[in-house]
């Protein structure tokens, strides 16, 4: 068979559509229009909205983060600083709670020192005055029996007897 | 086939013509059966099966099938619609999509073994696109500017002197009613065919020529390898065309958005 030659006898303009092509065409490239608007193209969209989401929201993440992590940064330094000045006043009011001990038990170790001196003397001076009480009396009754024995005078008369024992203290003294 | 041609003539090589595209129907004398119909009904169903299976996951990290639809889609959706149109381009991106891919695949038929027919050689096809975009350019003009003033912007391009209407007021509205929607299709339908043509005389004479002297044989390689090298060439036209048909598409649809021409 040869149809080329067949063909070629009868001359085609190629300018003139065939009805049957035009026909199958239209319907072809309208089906085709209508798979691809309502099956393909929203897919593609969805992709892609959902590729510029997951790009749009990973920046947004990693903002947050970056955000988060310098309000962190903000806290552990104020934290830090605020626990610096905290020792820093522990250790000020240690200072002067130290020294006001020290000045405290210096002060109550200067009273009782002046408690026990003060004592001390009140002891010491008491004693002096018995001692010289006492070795007044002695000394007394010593010296008159002596002087009269002496004198050969009895010195019973009590008044006179003390009268004289003073003065002669007194003349001892004087003569000191 | 090409043999029985001219021994049965006996007049020697002749030339691949137009009735070359005129191929009789597969099945019996049915018109519907011809093989551009069922290179379009195929390519409808090529294309249908190839991005609805690339996009049916819509991942957000694409796969490779996935990857490759939606490179041809970014094309047609950013390079064309989204560029020419503005902001309202994707009420058109459907369109756009479907003549984009529509009329590649069919040009790529063309080179493709077996099938190796372009069926956009066959002006009806064109037409029916070019119908397509007539339609769509002027309803969206029509619908955005009101058919008076769409009309009215078309017959008398404003910020022009008065009495040169008389020469363009004819000629804008041919551009718009007639001109565009011929030479859209006409473009095409002609790459196409001259393409085809083309082919057919290399790879039919390198045949004759096999069938000649000893010396039309020793040439007979040479006609074969110009005929691979212009399949390439043609691989080039028919990206191309598919490009040209649908980008000059989408400057008709800017053209009837636009409120001035």
């Amino acid at each position: 068979m040869s149809f080329r030659t067949s063909a070629a006898e009868t001359a085609v303009n190629p300018l003139i559509p065939h009805t049957a092509e035009l026909i199958v065409g239209t319907i072809a490239f309208a089906l085709l229009f209508l798979v691809l608007r309502s099956k393909v193209v929203p897919m593609f969209e969805k992709a892609f909205a959902a590729r510029t989401e997951a790009i749009q929201g990973g920046m947004e993440k990693a903002e947050k983060a970056q955000h988060a992590a310098e309000v962190a940064l903000e806290q552990y330094t104020a934290q830090l600083s605020e626990a610096r000045g905290e020792a820093q006043q522990i250790r000020e009011e240690a200072r002067v709670q130290g020294a006001a001990i020290i000045e405290d038990l210096r002060s109550k170790a200067q009273e009782e020192a002046a408690r026990i001196t003060t004592a001390a003397t009140a002891s010491i001076e008491a004693e002096r005055q018995q001692a010289i009480t006492s070795l007044r009396n002695e000394v007394g009754s010593l010296a008159t029996e002596l002087a009269s024995k002496i004198v050969g005078e009895a010195l019973d008369d009590q008044v006179r007897q003390s009268r004289i024992v003073d003065r002669f203290l007194d003349d001892m003294e004087k003569s000191k | 086939m090409r043999k029985f041609a001219f021994s049965e003539s006996g007049e020697g090589f002749v030339p691949p013509s137009t009735a070359d595209f005129n191929l009789p129907p597969v099945f019996a004398d049915n018109e519907f059966t011809t093989k551009p119909i069922l290179l379009v009904i195929f390519s409808v169903v090529l294309i249908s099966v190839f991005f609805i299976i690339a996009s049916r996951k819509a991942l957000v990290v694409p796969n490779k099938l996935q990857f490759a639809g939606e490179s041809v889609y970014a094309f047609v959706r950013n390079g064309i619609g989204q560029e020419i149109i503005g902001h309202e381009f994707m009420r058109f991106v459907p369109f756009l999509f479907t003549l984009f891919t529509f009329i590649l695949t069919n040009n790529v038929f063309g080179i493709v073994p077996l099938l190796q027919f372009p069926a956009m050689s066959h002006v009806s096809f064109p037409y029916v696109l070019a119908i397509f975009t007539f339609i769509v350019f002027h309803w969206v003009g029509i619908k955005k500017q009101g058919l008076g003033k769409y009309l009215k912007g078309i017959a008398f391009m404003p910020g022009v002197p008065k009495f040169v209407y008389i020469l363009l007021t004819p000629i804008e509205i041919a551009t718009f009613f007639i001109v565009r929607p011929l030479t859209l299709s006409l473009r095409l339908f002609a790459n196409m065919f001259a393409g085809h043509l083309l082919l057919l005389v290399f790879i039919l004479g390198g045949e004759h020529m096999l069938q000649g002297g000893i010396g039309l044989k020793l040439i007979a390689p040479f006609a074969f390898a110009f005929g691979i090298g212009m399949t390439f060439f043609e691989f080039m036209v028919q990206c191309l065309q598919a490009y040209i048909f649908t980008l000059l598409t989408a400057l008709f649809i800017a053209g009837a958005l636009a409120d001035e021409h």
